[in-house]
């Protein structure tokens, strides 16, 4: 059984407008990242939530939208993160090479782990991508010359960036959220090309039976390898432009509590939606800014709320209230 | 003489892996249980781990003696296993595999920040028993007795494991139930009530190898977020659901964690997640594969 539900099933008898609102998806969607920043209460949670939501994106496309439950793609954002930080910190690479290299580097990795990976189906499945992930963590927990090891990456400085012979002013935080929304634009235009296009479908036909969708001729095993890879590469892109933002990446990214989050906030935005993803990544940070400004144990609430909506509002809140206007 | 370690130091650092691999036999024991019968991967197991670790402390501290504390602390978190699968778990049957993960995901934070209110963000410590302090010689060695016992009670456990499924009236039901739940009932015998005792059963050995842990390790809020990973690893080693694998599976990893850290310590933790991902290509079923439930 599928874990997300279809959510494309608009009567056919008329058009209904949320089909007209799918079609400009990505138009509507940058047009919401563009005026994001003024809906919040300050611009670094901004840049914070707009990345989070391209990572929980990327994840999303495994999990929402083909049915896998990854539990690594942490190993994804960190080795992103982590080898355009190196590039940076270490070899004074340019900024726009740094970024380039992390996720190539995510996208490497995720071919790797998606190879050992695919061969285990259903509940394996979140298991063994948990464990390879860690297996990465470990790894680079101990090349201390190369990473920071326990103390992370540090120096991760990037103070102006230049466009076009232009020089921007990176730490600005304005600046800083428009940049990576070019990022961040580019690389939803091509996820939302991608779900249009018949890969896409096959995808969903994956996920709602894949018996079937072997049945039907297609080569589920490749198919779902090459998904595995570009949501890598999605979320590898994530890491990078995360480690230009904070300057430093921590041990943490890699460990699979980060793998977690981005189960938590695709979920929490409702899983194999379009826009869910950055409504997830907006709810878990503002939990996460509101309730640690009352307690240090905001993780309290976090579990509690992940756990009621497992329980109670398995569509997430996008996937309930598209639910809810189509109902109409 | 291998590679500058004589035999006598390899003799010895495979009984401690036998040890280590003990806890790790009893944490996927309880994982593949509740696996094999209720197709629930658990993902809280290392906070119920932990849990036992912090109820095994409070019980000391309370009565002062160990194996008290010892028979107490699985009991106690296998009633909270109880509470778990009744009001959390089993609304979630029939609606998806990964329902009842996810669900168990977001309660190890729950456990996580619970017990750090409770107890306290910095580590406690619980004491090896007067009567298991020291070592004693094993003929290649002086060994520590405590984890001469860790290594004779998985054994008692697994023995009372065995005989409690293949050889009871219960276990002839708990093995039905793997097989084929629906006939199961038909049969008249109340399903839920078993998967609410196997549930109960696995996190209460759970809770039986976080007290058995705490005196090696501190105990902390955290103890069981590695643990869950390397749990996991083990499963997969032995074959998901399976009882023989877990325990072939555990053994091998324990052993393979203490052969490494007698070469290279820092890579041990590679180590592991290096031979899942030898198995996986080898045989991506595990070494027991999956036969029918469980076996």
């Amino acid at each position: 059984m599928s874990l997300a539900q279809s959510n494309s099933t608009v009567a056919p008898t008329k058009r209904h407008w949320l089909v007209t609102a799918r079609q400009y998806r990505f138009p509507l969607t940058l047009a919401f990242l563009i005026v994001f920043p003024w809906l919040m209460p300050y611009e670094a949670l901004a840049v914070n939530i707009l990345i989070l939501g391209l990572y929980a994106l990327g994840f999303n496309l495994v999990f929402g939208y083909t049915g896998l439950l990854s539990f690594g793609h942490a190993a994804f954002l960190g080795t992103g993160a982590y080898a355009c930080g190196i590039a940076v910190a270490s070899y004074g690479i340019g900024w726009f090479g740094a970024i380039l290299i992390g996720t190539s580097v995510a996208t490497f990795t995720a071919a790797i782990m998606g190879v050992l990976a695919i061969r285990t189906r259903g509940i394996y499945f979140a298991m063994v991508t948990l464990a390879l992930s860690m297996c990465v963590y470990y790894a680079l927990y101990q090349m201390q010359w190369l990473t920071g090891g326990e103390n992370g990456l540090r120096g991760v400085n990037i103070k102006t960036i230049s466009v076009l012979g232009v020089e921007l002013p990176f730490i600005n935080p304005t600046v800083k959220y428009y940049v990576i929304l070019a990022f961040v634009a580019t690389a939803i235009w091509l996820f939302s090309r991608l779900l249009a296009s018949p890969f896409g479908a096959v995808l969903e036909a994956i996920r709602e039976n894949e018996e079937r969708a072997k049945a039907c001729g297609y080569d589920v095993a490749h198919t779902k390898l090459l998904v595995f890879i570009i949501s890598g590469a999605i979320c590898g892109l994530a890491g990078a432009l995360n480690a230009l933002h904070l300057s430093i990446v921590p041990i943490e990214t890699l460990h699979y509590i980060t793998s977690g989050q981005a189960v938590m906030m695709a979920l929490l935005g409702g899983m194999g939606t379009f826009f869910g993803p950055f409504i997830g990544a907006a709810t878990f940070l503002l939990i996460q800014d509101v309730a640690s400004t009352i307690t240090s144990h905001w993780q309290l609430f976090v579990g509690i709320i992940f756990i009621g909506f497992v329980l109670f509002f398995p569509k997430g809140i996008w996937g309930s209230i598209l639910h809810w206007l189509e109902g109409r | 003489m291998i590679g500058g370690f004589s035999y006598d130091l390899i003799l010895l650092q495979l009984v401690t892996g036998v040890a280590l691999g003990a806890i790790y036999v009893l944490l996927a024991i309880g994982l593949s249980l509740i696996f094999g019968l209720l197709n629930v991967v658990n993902f809280a197991h290392g906070a119920f781990f932990m849990v036992g670790a912090y109820v095994g402390v409070f019980l000391f501290g309370l009565t002062g003696n160990f194996w008290i504390s010892l028979v107490i602390t699985p009991l106690l978190v296998g009633g909270l296993g109880l509470l778990v699968e009744r009001f959390l778990v089993r609304p979630l049957y029939g609606r998806g595999i990964d329902y009842p993960l996810l669900l168990t995901f977001g309660l190890s934070y729950v456990m996580i920040e619970a017990i750090r209110i409770t107890f306290g963000l910095t580590g406690l410590r619980l004491p090896t028993p007067p009567e298991l302090r020291g070592a004693v010689n094993i003929g290649v060695g002086f060994f520590p007795l405590y984890r001469l016992f860790l290594i004779g009670i998985t054994a008692v456990i697994i023995a009372a494991l065995w005989y409690f499924i293949e050889r009871t009236r219960y276990g002839l039901i708990i093995r039905a139930g793997a097989r084929d739940p629906e006939i199961v009932q038909v049969l008249g015998i109340d399903i839920a009530k078993v998967w609410l005792m196997v549930f109960a059963i696995g996190t209460g050995v759970a809770g039986l190898s976080g007290i058995l842990a705490a005196p090696l390790q501190g105990v902390t809020p955290e103890m069981g977020v590695p643990v869950l990973a390397e749990a996991f690893v083990v499963t997969v080693v032995g074959g998901m659901g399976s009882l023989g694998g877990a325990v072939i599976a555990g053994l091998l990893v324990g052993i393979v964690v203490a052969m490494t850290s007698l070469v290279a310590p820092d890579m041990a933790k590679v180590a592991i997640f290096t031979l899942m991902a030898v198995v996986l290509l080898v045989r991506p079923r595990g070494i027991m594969g999956r036969a029918g439930g469980l076996g």
